[in-house]
């Protein structure tokens, strides 16, 4: 049998090579995030002070809501012509593909937060009085807390009738922590104050919940 | 050439299987010699499906046993069964050669000229760099049977294989199928199209509300069923 490792590369290649040809996620989480910004951006019109303040909650809201665009993608292809049963009859283990689906979106909402960040610094003339790099730690520490808890809900309510709701019901009650977390820090940030308790609380949540979900999705996997 | 097989290779001991209320298999119990083909045959519902997914461990079973090839848990034994469902279970936007290098990583097939030779096997042309999406009904099936030999399995499960398949497509599977038996290996084939495996299947097993209700020899449902 293949190492572990090599089977996550070869899954997560194989994700990359499916959203290159079909663009579905990437597509859907651009324009929409698109939307956010520029409706944002004409509903209010904040001066640099009140941008830095409130600039937080507005990005990481709006990658949030693109971001279950693209979890519910990564399963829909794996139920499309039962694929993933193919994958449960083979020797490959389970955790193998979670991994490798977290890295695919994580990949995915990175690509998007790059090519939208420039867009949010431009409409709301952000300018960071912090350190600029804490900024980036943020960023990986907060969309891997999406992705990781994102993943695991997209895959338990995969079997469900109306999965497209469930993903959003269940993931962000359980995200309110990561997502407080992420908002104060970049917030803290912005504005020139310390932001190293919020990051620590990322970082914890990362630990704990990517433990969890490696230790439970196997049962999610092979549950009927 | 013929590999060496156990006397029994499957065994099931009164399974039941509820999915809810609704019982699919009601305390199944048969054993299964190796290297015969087994022609699975009821009407909608009967439980050959779900019946052949407790086999390949995509359900658990409510209650009763399943062995296979001696062991108890199929993931022990998951590198010798080939799964083919009635779904396709390929990506349709890949090309076929590029889903078997995707399925061969997953059972460590390293060897680049395996799934060539499989694809070929089938009567299709690895080259082709079509999507599989793009892929005739009966060109699908037979790239979802090419998955399904890809791991050289001893025990292969194949539901509905023939479905929408052309009568000339179907025929070089079943003289497939049969070569593949030949060499050793058991298959059991849930259909709709009993006719199509008369003279090779070894055995053609009547299922009725989840029971198994006869086993004959001969193309001929059994007086036992109703």
């Amino acid at each position: 049998m293949s190492a572990p490792t090599g089977i996550t590369r070869a899954t997560l290649l194989k994700d990359l090579r499916l959203e290159w040809r079909s663009k579905d996620a990437i597509n859907s989480m651009l324009f929409f995030s698109l939307l956010v910004v520029v409706v944002f951006s004409f509903s209010f019109d904040p001066s640099a002070e009140e941008s830095r303040q409130i600039a937080g909650g507005l990005i990481w809201v709006a990658f949030l809501f693109a971001a279950v665009v693209a979890l519910n993608q990564t399963w829909a292809r794996e139920i499309r012509n039962q694929v993933l049963d193919a994958y449960r009859v083979s020797p490959a283990p389970a955790n193998s593909l979670f991994i490798a689906k977290v890295l695919g979106n994580f990949i995915f909402v990175s690509a998007l937060e790059a090519l939208m960040t420039p867009l949010f610094i431009v409409f709301y003339r952000l300018r960071s009085l912090g350190p600029a790099w804490q900024l980036l730690l943020v960023a990986v520490l907060g969309t891997w807390a999406l992705v990781v808890n994102g993943t695991f809900f997209a895959a338990m309510s995969l079997r469900t009738r109306s999965r497209e709701i469930m993903l959003p019901l269940l993931l962000f009650p359980i995200s309110i922590p990561a997502l407080l977390a992420m908002v104060q820090a970049t917030t803290s940030i912005l504005n020139g104050e310390g932001a190293r308790f919020w990051i620590v609380l990322l970082v914890s949540y990362d630990l704990v919940f990517t433990t969890v979900c490696l230790l439970l999705f196997e049962t999610v996997l092979n549950a009927e | 050439m013929t590999e060496t097989v156990p006397v029994t290779v499957v065994s099931v001991s009164n399974l039941i299987k509820q999915f809810g209320r609704f019982a699919a298999l009601r305390g199944v119990t048969a054993e299964f010699s190796g290297g015969k083909l087994y022609a699975i045959l009821g009407d909608n519902g009967a439980g050959k499906t779900t019946l052949l997914r407790t086999l390949a461990g995509l359900n658990q079973p409510s209650s009763g046993e399943v062995e296979i090839l001696g062991a108890s848990k199929f993931h022990d034994i998951c590198q010798q069964v080939g799964y083919m469902a009635h779904p396709s279970l390929l990506y349709d936007e890949m090309s076929g050669m590029e889903n078997l290098e995707y399925f061969a990583r997953l059972y460590g097939i390293t060897s680049g000229t395996r799934c060539a030779e499989v694809i070929r096997s089938v009567g299709l042309d690895p080259d082709l760099v079509r999507p599989v999406g793009q892929y005739s009904q009966g060109m699908r099936q037979r790239m979802s049977l090419a998955r399904a030999l890809l791991n050289n399995p001893k025990i292969l499960l194949l539901d509905e294989p023939f479905s929408n398949v052309d009568l000339h497509s179907a025929t070089e599977m079943v003289r497939l199928l049969a070569r593949t038996r030949d060499r050793g290996k058991t298959i059991f084939l849930v259909t709709h199209q009993a006719s199509l495996l008369e003279g090779a299947a070894d055995e053609f097993v009547w299922m009725e509300f989840g029971k198994i209700v006869g086993r004959t020899r001969e193309l001929k449902r059994p007086e036992t069923a109703q």
